[in-house]
């Protein structure tokens, strides 16, 4: 039961920060139909920045706060500086440019902070919380709860009920309308980069505490699991990302816990493999819209 | 140009790709008055419109609204100047409810007040949008998206309204009841209508000016009425 309960609030911790990452994944699918390959460097990029800022400062929060605000800036500058430029015509051309970029932002990070892991300190103590003698919450895991608890919601709430967030969808779904209704589609598309970038920098600053440490590949096992996980929710839907995002945690943290840690890349791409055969469009996928 | 052109156009040449689709298109319209263009398929009626808008870039010529030349500006931000375009097939975002698509197309407006009351004005002048506020666009009929285009135009209080081919796909009875909105929103509040039809009937019945395009030029341009009765110009490009 103890160990029941240890893997059930694990997974979710790590469900947690998958869906985050997913939600990232869905925000920039959405918004400019591009899979952001380069989304896990461009967020370990963006944490590496923040601990050097924490260990010149001494202080942890003004490093959580520049990997946000550098998360944002690098997803607009992505946007501006290279995907603009991209043919979109073929969906292949941006997901090379992405990989590209990865290999760029990984070569850059190991040239200037060398290719070791680095200890990366957790602002909380990551041993649980006893309640009734059980194991139950680490603060860690409550951070982690807090933080990607509030994104979620202030992201929901932008989306649905403000006029940016409509703008940003109606760009999204409809560009050339948009504009002829006086929405700046480039900027929105921006937005969406900016955002989803600043959600892929939170994610890695709260996952790279909780693995071995800053290394310029920490965020690739992921974002595979990520990537699945916008996959199985349907790469359309924001809420298929965070559910999803929460049982892809609980599976892998069971079938790591029960059956072995060296299964569980083998599980999610079998989960990867069994959504695309039944549901290609995943299991959040709205009814397509009928155009007339 | 007097006062009161509201549009005028002078030798507008655009298309796609290497030979333009509009050669030297010439075309005024005078404020407070409706516009129908009409034309045979591939006459460029569409193409004249996306040049407007902007969202085709001229090859040459001139576009002026109220006296400003549009040349150079953002499709983004011909709706701030005043010009609404209401595209083919209507471009309701059928992801989002009515009262978002409404909504969107009086965002741009810094009046927020006016924009409410835009609003409300439009619920009221379309009562059936009104029951279904929060009904998802592709949720709609043929002839309620047409409201819902038309109504989001008119949150914006355009001073020159561009609709394409308004009639398509529906009903006579809704294209009636379309067509003497128009006549109703000119009369009431002045707005100025472009309106491209292949419905000619209802667009003479209702335009003060007809336009007639053939092969990417304005074969002529008199008043609508004038138009209807000419019998040799509607055999040769109007079909009937």
């Amino acid at each position: 039961m103890d160990r029941f309960v240890f893997l059930t609030v694990d997974g979710l911790s790590r469900g947690a920060v998958y869906a985050a990452f997913a939600l990232a994944l869905v925000l920039i699918w959405r918004a400019a139909r591009v899979v952001n390959f380069a989304q896990g460097a461009m967020a370990v990029a963006a944490a590496y920045v923040a601990y050097t800022v924490a260990a010149q400062t001494g202080s942890y929060w003004l490093g959580f706060v520049v990997a946000i605000v550098v998360g944002l800036l690098l997803g607009a500058l992505v946007d501006r500086a290279v995907m603009r430029f991209v043919d979109h015509t073929s969906p292949l051309n941006p997901v090379i440019v992405a990989l590209g970029l990865v290999l760029l932002i990984q070569a850059v990070l190991g040239m200037v902070y060398g290719s070791e892991f680095r200890p990366a300190e957790a602002p909380f103590s990551r041993s649980a919380l006893s309640v009734g003698g059980v194991a139950v919450l680490s603060p860690y895991d409550l951070f982690v709860f807090a933080a990607i608890g509030v994104v979620v919601s202030g992201l929901a709430w932008m989306f649905a009920r403000t006029p940016v967030g409509l703008r940003m969808r109606a760009a999204a779904f409809a560009p050339e309308v948009s504009r002829l209704l006086g929405v700046n589609v480039g900027g929105m598309l921006t937005l969406g980069w900016a955002l989803a970038s600043g959600v892929g920098a939170l994610a890695a600053m709260l996952v790279i505490p909780t693995e071995l440490g800053l290394h310029p590949h920490a965020m690739d096992l992921v974002f595979v699991s990520a990537f699945t996980v916008a996959v199985v929710g349907g790469l359309d839907s924001p809420p298929g990302a965070v559910v999803g995002g929460l049982v892809v945690g609980l599976l892998l943290s069971y079938v790591s816990g029960y059956a072995g840690s060296d299964l569980t890349p083998l599980a999610v791409l079998v989960l990867l493999l069994a959504v695309l055969l039944v549901r290609p469009g995943g299991l959040f996928a709205p009814v397509a819209a009928r155009r007339v | 140009m007097s006062a009161t052109d509201l549009l005028v156009v002078r030798g507008l040449v655009a298309g796609y790709g290497a030979a333009p689709v509009l050669q030297a298109i010439d075309l005024t319209v005078p404020a407070g008055t409706i516009a129908a263009v009409v034309g045979a398929n591939g006459a460029g009626k569409t193409t004249l419109l996306r040049a407007l808008s902007g969202m085709i870039r001229p090859a040459a010529g001139q576009v002026l609204l109220a006296g400003e030349d549009l040349r150079g500006t953002p499709v983004e931000q011909l709706v701030r100047r005043g010009m609404a375009h209401v595209p083919e097939g209507r471009g309701v975002i059928s992801e989002l409810t009515v009262d978002e698509n409404l909504r969107l197309g009086g965002l741009w407006r810094r009046d927020r007040a006016d924009a409410g009351r835009a609003l409300d004005e439009v619920y009221q002048l379309f009562e059936p949008l009104a029951r279904r506020r929060r009904h998802l666009g592709h949720q709609l009929s043929g002839g309620e998206r047409q409201m819902l285009a038309l109504g989001r135009a008119l949150v914006g209080r355009p001073r020159l309204l561009l609709l394409d081919e308004p009639s398509l796909g529906l009903a006579p009875r809704v294209v009636a009841r379309t067509m003497a909105l128009l006549r109703q929103l000119r009369d009431q509040t002045g707005l100025t209508v472009l309106l491209v039809e292949q419905n000619v009937r209802s667009a003479l019945a209702v335009a003060d000016q007809g336009v007639v395009m053939a092969l990417g030029r304005v074969v002529t341009a008199a008043p609508a009425a004038e138009l209807r009765d000419d019998v040799e110009l509607r055999h040769a490009y109007l079909g009937f």
